[in-house]
Parts: C-alpha cells; sequence; structure tokens
C-alpha cells in the first residue's frame, strides 16, 4: 500500500514553493521506486514551518519542515515516508508541537488536517452535521442557539451574531440575503483566507444554516481580488456542494432552497465596511451608507441582509453540531468563544493561532511567536488591523478580549497581531495611517478625505523639524475632527494609530527623520 | 505563471461577455472583471456597450471604474507586478524593497517599464503576512522577497519573454 503524503497548498504554502515541492517529490519518489500518493491539504497555520509536509502513519502523522527542494534527497534517504525521524528536519507528531497543540481549534479544527475540496474528508470530520441539526430546528430554534453561544462578529465590531440574525428574521420580507464579508483588507490578517482555502466547505455550511435561520435563500461571498487562491477553492466547493445536494433549490431532500455565489471585489478597503460593500454588490462605487437603516433591515437591493465575516459564518457549524455551549465554555466575560489570532510582521513563529480569548498580547506573541524574527528587540505591535491602535510593551500584558483593549484604546479587530523591531519608525508609521486613509477613503466626507491629506501633510512638517510644537498640536486637534466628523470607522479610526504613535512613541516625533542615507 | 489578458479589443468578443452577464443582480463589477480579464485593461469603447447593455450612464460605468484600484483603463505590461506596502510588509523591510524595485526598473507605481514587461502596482496586503514582503505577480505570490530576490524574479519574468518570441 502506497503511503499518504501531505504538503500543504495555501497561499503562503505556495508561496514558499509548496507546489514546485510536490511535484518534484513525485519525480523523485518514482525515481526510487518509492510509492507514495501526495495528497494536497489546505495548511495547518504554523507559517514558520512551511512547505510543512506529513507523512501518514499508523501513530499518527509526522510532520517534516521547512522542507526545501534540496532536502528531498536526504529525506528519501532517511526514509522519512516510512515515519523513520531521523532527517533534521523532523518534527514528530504534527498534533503534538506546542504551537499547534497549546490552541484551541475550534473554527480550525480541520485546517491543514483535511482535503479542502474532498466532500468527503468534510464528512468524515464533522462536516455538515450542524446543517443536519438545523434542518431539523425551527428558524427561532437556530438563532437561539447562535444567541446561546455568545458569538459577536469576527469582522471587527464584535457586534452579537445572533442579535443581527434575530433583526433579518423578524424583518418581513420575500427576498433576504445572506453576504459573507470575505474583503479581509486589513494588513496582517489571513484567517479568512485560511477558511476558504483551507476548509471551504464549512463557510458554505455556516453560510446555508445562516439562510435557515432568518429565511434567505441566497447567498453572495464578498470576495476580495487579492486573493485568487480562494476563488478558485470557492468556486469549486460551491460546484460540488450544489452536486451534492448541499446547495440549490432542495437542501438535503428538506425542499428548503439556498443559493451562493462568489463576487469579487476590486481592490478597494472601504468596501470591506459592510454598506460599502452592498453598494458595490449591487454594482456600485463603494461609497458608504448613513445608518440607519440598518442593513438587517435594507440591506442588499433593498432587502433584509445579514452581513457577516467569513469567521463569524465558519463558527456557526461548531455552535450547531457541538451546541452553545460547548462554544461559550471557552472564554472570558462578554468574549466568548475563540478568535483566531494571525501573527505577522516581523515575527519568528508566524501563523495562526486560534485560542479562546483570555490570554495576555504578550503571552501570544512570545509564547506562541517567539518574538521577533530577527532578533532585535520587540518595540510596538499594531493589533486589529491599519485603524488599529499600536501598544508599546507597557500594554502588552492586556488580555486578549474586546473590552480589556477598549479599556486601553486598543480593539482586537479580526485578530490581526503586527509586529515591528526597534528599528521602526513611529512617525512614519503614522504618516502611513494617514496615507492610507487618503488612498482608501471613499470620499463621502471631509473630515476623512480632506483631513487625511492635510494629515500627511503635517507630520511630514514634523518629521522635517517645522514648528514641531505647533504641528504636533494641529495635528491632535486634525484627529480629532477625524474622530468625530466622520461616518464611518475608515476616517473615524485612522487617527488610533496616529495618537497611540504620538502617545506612546513621542521620541520618534522629537527629532527630524533619519534621512535615507542615515537609514542606508 | 499568469499573465495580464492580450486578447486585442474586439468590440463584438466584449458585447458578447456583456450579454452573458448583464442579467446578473448587480452584473457591472463581474463584467468590468471578466472584461479585464479578457483584453488586460477595460477599453474605452466599452464603457458606452456596457451603459447600453445595463440601461445606465456612461458617466456611472466611468464612475465605477475609476473607483476602483484594481481596474485600469490602460493596457499593462505582459505581467502586473504588485509589491505589498502594507504594515506587516513594512516590518519586514517592504519600504526598502519599494524603493530598489523603482529603481531598478526606473519607473514608478502604476508605470510600465519600456520593453512593456512589467507594470509595478501597488498594494495594501495579500494576506501573506506572516511572510512579507510580499509581491504578486498575476496570480503567484511571492514570500520574504528581498531586493535581490526581486531582481532575480524580473529577470525570469524577461527571459521567459525572450523564449517565447
Ligand atoms: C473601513 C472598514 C473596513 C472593514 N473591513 C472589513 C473586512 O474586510 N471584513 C469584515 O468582515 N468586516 C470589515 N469591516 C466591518 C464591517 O463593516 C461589518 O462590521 C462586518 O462585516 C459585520 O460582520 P460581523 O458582525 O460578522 O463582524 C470593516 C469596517 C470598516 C469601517
Ligand atoms: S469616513 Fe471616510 S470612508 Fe467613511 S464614509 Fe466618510 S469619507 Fe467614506
Ligand atoms: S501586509 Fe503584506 S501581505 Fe499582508
Amino acid at each position: 500500500m502506497s503511503t499518504r503524503i501531505y504538503i500543504p497548498s495555501d497561499t503562503t504554502a505556495k508561496s514558499l514553493g509548496a507546489d514546485r515541492l510536490a511535484m518534484q517529490m513525485a519525480v523523485v519518489a518514482a525515481e526510487r521506486g518509492v510509492d507514495i500518493e501526495i495528497v494536497r491539504n489546505g495548511t495547518r497555520g504554523l507559517y514558520w514551518l512551511e512547505p510543512l509536509i506529513e507523512v501518514d502513519t499508523a501513530e499518527g502523522r509526522i510532520g517534516f519542515g521547512p522542507v526545501k527542494s534540496k532536502d528531498l534527497d536526504t529525506l528519501f534517504d532517511a526514509e522519512f515516508w516510512q515515519g523513520k525521524q531521523e532527517h533534521p528536519l523532523a518534527l514528530g507528531l504534527v498534533e503534538e508541537i506546542p504551537y499547534l497543540k497549546r490552541q484551541q481549534r475550534l473554527t480550525f479544527s480541520r485546517a491543514g488536517v483535511i482535503d479542502p475540496l474532498s466532500l468527503d474528508d468534510y464528512r468524515a470530520h464533522s462536516g455538515y452535521q450542524g446543517l443536519a441539526k438545523a434542518l431539523e430546528m425551527s428558524a427561532q430554534g437556530i438563532i437561539d442557539e447562535v444567541k446561546a453561544s455568545g458569538l459577536r462578529g469576527r469582522g471587527g465590531a464584535a457586534f452579537p451574531t445572533g442579535i443581527k440574525w434575530q433583526t433579518v428574521l423578524d424583518a418581513p420580507a420575500e427576498q433576504k440575503y445572506i453576504v459573507c464579508n470575505a474583503d479581509e483588507g486589513d494588513s496582517g490578517t489571513f484567517a479568512d483566507r485560511l477558511v476558504m482555502e483551507c476548509d471551504p466547505f464549512m463557510l458554505i455550511e455556516g453560510m446555508t444554516i445562516s439562510g435557515l435561520g432568518v429565511g434567505a435563500t441566497q447567498g453572495y461571498i464578498y470576495l476580495r481580488s487579492e486573493y485568487p487562491l480562494a476563488f478558485e477553492t470557492l468556486n469549486n466547493a460551491i460546484a460540488t456542494a450544489y452536486d451534492n445536494n448541499l446547495l440549490g433549490e432542495n437542501i438535503l431532500g428538506s425542499g428548503r432552497r439556498f443559493d451562493l455565489e462568489v463576487r469579487m471585489g476590486a481592490g478597494a478597503y472601504i468596501c470591506g465596511e459592510e454598506t460599502s460593500l452592498l453598494e458595490s454588490l449591487e454594482g456600485k462605487r463603494g461609497l458608504v451608507r448613513a445608518k440607519p437603516p440598518l442593513p438587517a433591515i435594507v440591506g442588499l437591493f433593498g432587502k433584509p441582509t445579514v452581513v457577516n465575516n467569513v469567521l463569524s459564518l465558519a463558527a456557526v457549524p461548531f455552535i450547531l453540531d457541538q451546541g452553545a455551549q460547548a462554544y461559550a465554555y471557552c472564554g472570558m466575560g462578554r468574549s466568548r468563544g475563540t478568535l483566531p489570532f494571525q501573527l505577522a510582521g516581523n515575527v519568528k513563529q508566524g501563523g495562526l493561532v486560534e485560542l479562546a480569548f483570555g490570554p495576555s498580547l504578550r503571552e501570544l506573541m512570545f509564547d506562541f511567536g517567539g518574538g521577533t524574527r530577527n532578533g532585535r528587540p520587540l518595540r510596538a505591535v499594531q493589533v486589529g488591523g491599519p485603524l488599529g491602535a499600536y501598544l508599546p510593551e507597557s500594554q502588552w500584558d492586556t488580555a486578549l478580549d474586546y473590552e480589556a483593549f477598549a479599556g486601553e484604546g486598543a480593539v482586537l479587530g479580526h485578530g490581526g497581531v503586527v509586529m515591528f523591531d526597534d528599528s521602526v519608525d513611529m512617525s512614519e508609521q503614522a504618516r502611513f495611517s494617514m496615507e492610507f486613509c487618503v488612498a482608501e477613503s471613499c470620499g463621502k466626507c471631509t473630515p476623512c478625505r480632506i483631513g487625511s491629506t492635510r494629515g500627511v501633510e503635517v507630520i511630514d512638517r514634523i518629521r522635517a523639524g517645522e514648528n514641531r510644537e505647533a504641528n504636533l498640536e494641529l495635528l491632535s486637534d486634525l484627529c480629532e475632527t477625524m474622530v468625530d466628523g466622520s461616518l464611518c470607522a475608515m476616517g473615524g479610526m485612522t487617527p488610533f494609530p496616529v495618537q497611540s504613535a504620538m502617545k506612546h512613541f513621542g521620541e520618534d516625533f522629537a527629532q527630524p527623520a533619519k534621512t535615507e542615507m542615515e537609514v542606508a | 505563471m499568469s499573465t495580464t489578458g492580450t486578447t486585442p479589443w474586439h468590440p463584438e468578443i466584449a458585447s458578447a461577455i456583456i450579454d452573458e452577464l448583464k442579467t446578473k443582480p448587480g452584473a457591472l463589477l463581474p463584467i468590468l472583471h471578466a472584461l479585464q480579464d479578457r483584453f488586460g485593461h477595460i477599453h474605452s469603447d466599452a464603457v458606452a456597450l456596457i451603459a447600453r447593455a445595463l440601461q445606465t450612464t456612461r458617466a456611472e460605468v466611468h464612475g465605477v471604474i475609476s473607483f476602483y484600484h484594481h481596474f485600469r483603463t490602460e493596457q499593462p505590461g505582459r505581467h502586473v507586478v504588485e509589491i505589498c506596502r502594507a504594515e506587516a510588509c513594512q516590518a519586514q523591510g517592504a519600504r526598502a524593497l519599494e524603493a530598489h524595485a523603482k529603481s531598478a526598473l526606473g519607473i514608478d507605481y502604476a508605470q510600465t517599464s519600456d520593453d512593456r514587461t512589467v507594470t509595478l502596482e501597488p498594494v495594501y496586503c495579500l494576506g501573506n503576512c506572516a511572510c512579507g514582503p510580499s509581491v504578486r505577480v498575476g496570480d503567484d505570490i511571492h514570500a520574504f522577497v528581498t531586493p535581490e530576490s526581486f531582481d532575480e524574479l524580473i529577470d525570469d519574468l524577461k527571459t521567459e519573454q525572450l523564449e517565447l518570441k
């Protein structure tokens, strides 16, 4: 019997050479007359070990990584395919790697384990059991379960998902929609991408359950155009789901209908904001709509619409299958369940870390992340994407919990953690925040559109040492104007990273910025 | 390695693409994507065709095209090379990479090299943030890109073109 070897296939593993490795491994195995079957799994999200190949053995899956093409000969010499672990890249049982073992993988339990497009694999690992239960329940029963789980939106605003669904259920309409927000624009985040590339049926199942819950028969996944592989994987999975009566007019013979389509965004960060996203789906410019009315009442094409992040919808199959209490059991305070954190930037052990809310940011960055990649001292951390505050060391003991972060003037957002070493120039980072807002503002309100342009200019003057005190004051005022006078969080939160940089890293605004000559 | 759409502008092909998609709810973005994937850019003549098919104004179509960074109205080079400018890549040296890329290619963002091999574009995150700096060429994403590996990447794109000739 041939030995099964898993080689990851997500975007990051590919960016590290996984495709070429898979091809070459097949060739070397054939040359050596070794009988192997290569399966392309997603990824476990242990990125510093990618490409992380796994050998299926009677004891479990044995890992080797990071594997490069040049390692293939020695790996075969060491008979890695037999599960022998003499090779220096051997990692032992993958499930026992502390980085993975110490996580609470509820949403990501299948990622990297299964072939993403195998419906059989998905079903063999509890897939579609949540839907089976949902089909036996009333709409209100489904929503009550989601409410009891304590799930809050994972897209950034942390609004209780069950309450949003209730609003849509209670809004009478012939047509309602489920819209999945897969715009994942925040730098430092890739958890949505991992769901879509590694376990796409989970998202399809979650959206189908949501449709049953609120009475919607059409779903759209609004996917950013920067994710071509996710687009392909989702479309393949959706086709398979249709072929197996898991989507369409008669789901599993229940007589219930749910249709699903992927729509591609076009490189606009603001289209992650839910009303801008709806405008974009309608084929318009992504101008933010004033709220109220809420999308739950007047949403896509004017109809009641659930807009949820990928991770919110992806948590639903587990909740229905294992029960609300199993999910709510994890976490702290009002932050129930798990958040898939993403360690990024200058980090030694970057990747996906799904944890119950509660541990400190420091534990995440050091116990999991292992500090900076280049070994220099860690200086600043941006949590929650480009609109999130920069945290100095004095705040690293903050618990990973929505309310604890809010208490520090920071956000958890979508769980992205971007680490910077001591070479970072925080006035340059502040400048970038404003510059990003200039590039991505939808243009509807003046404080956001013009304020950000002024912000760049003022920071440039501060960095050049012109009238520093007066310009710092001007920048503070400008930030307040943006916070107070913006329609959405783009203009309203861009000041967060700027203000936190000024407050905690004031020394970087106190001397002229290094010229390029000095840096080099 | 994927390249940009290269079918020369052809109104009949464009009309067929538009007709196939125009009945979708919110059809404009799918149409623009399909046209750009096919022709490499949105040709100016496409605007009137789309406006007529969707019963909207040309101004509206123009407005949408210009709102989104992804859509282009001029034919790019054979390869669009996108450098991630976002924070996680900055933390790993993306600023130096950007500066190097611009000087090595002798072009700024949104410009095309003289030999038309490469159009350089900024991008804000490719979701490859644990292994930056990241660069996208067509549908391929590259990790840990250094100035040296960037040069190799460009050399590959150039020689690939020579081999094709
Ligand atoms: C500028 C801006 C960008 C946003 N980008 C995203 C995004 O990429 N993905 C996302 O799920 N939510 C994003 N949001 C939040 C959405 O507006 C919305 O709160 C979310 O999709 C609701 O889903 P949830 O309740 O499941 O989190 C963004 C908000 C703003 C203001
Ligand atoms: S704050 Fe900015 S992005 Fe948000 S609506 Fe106003 S102009 Fe548009
Ligand atoms: S910040 Fe560059 S890939 Fe995400």
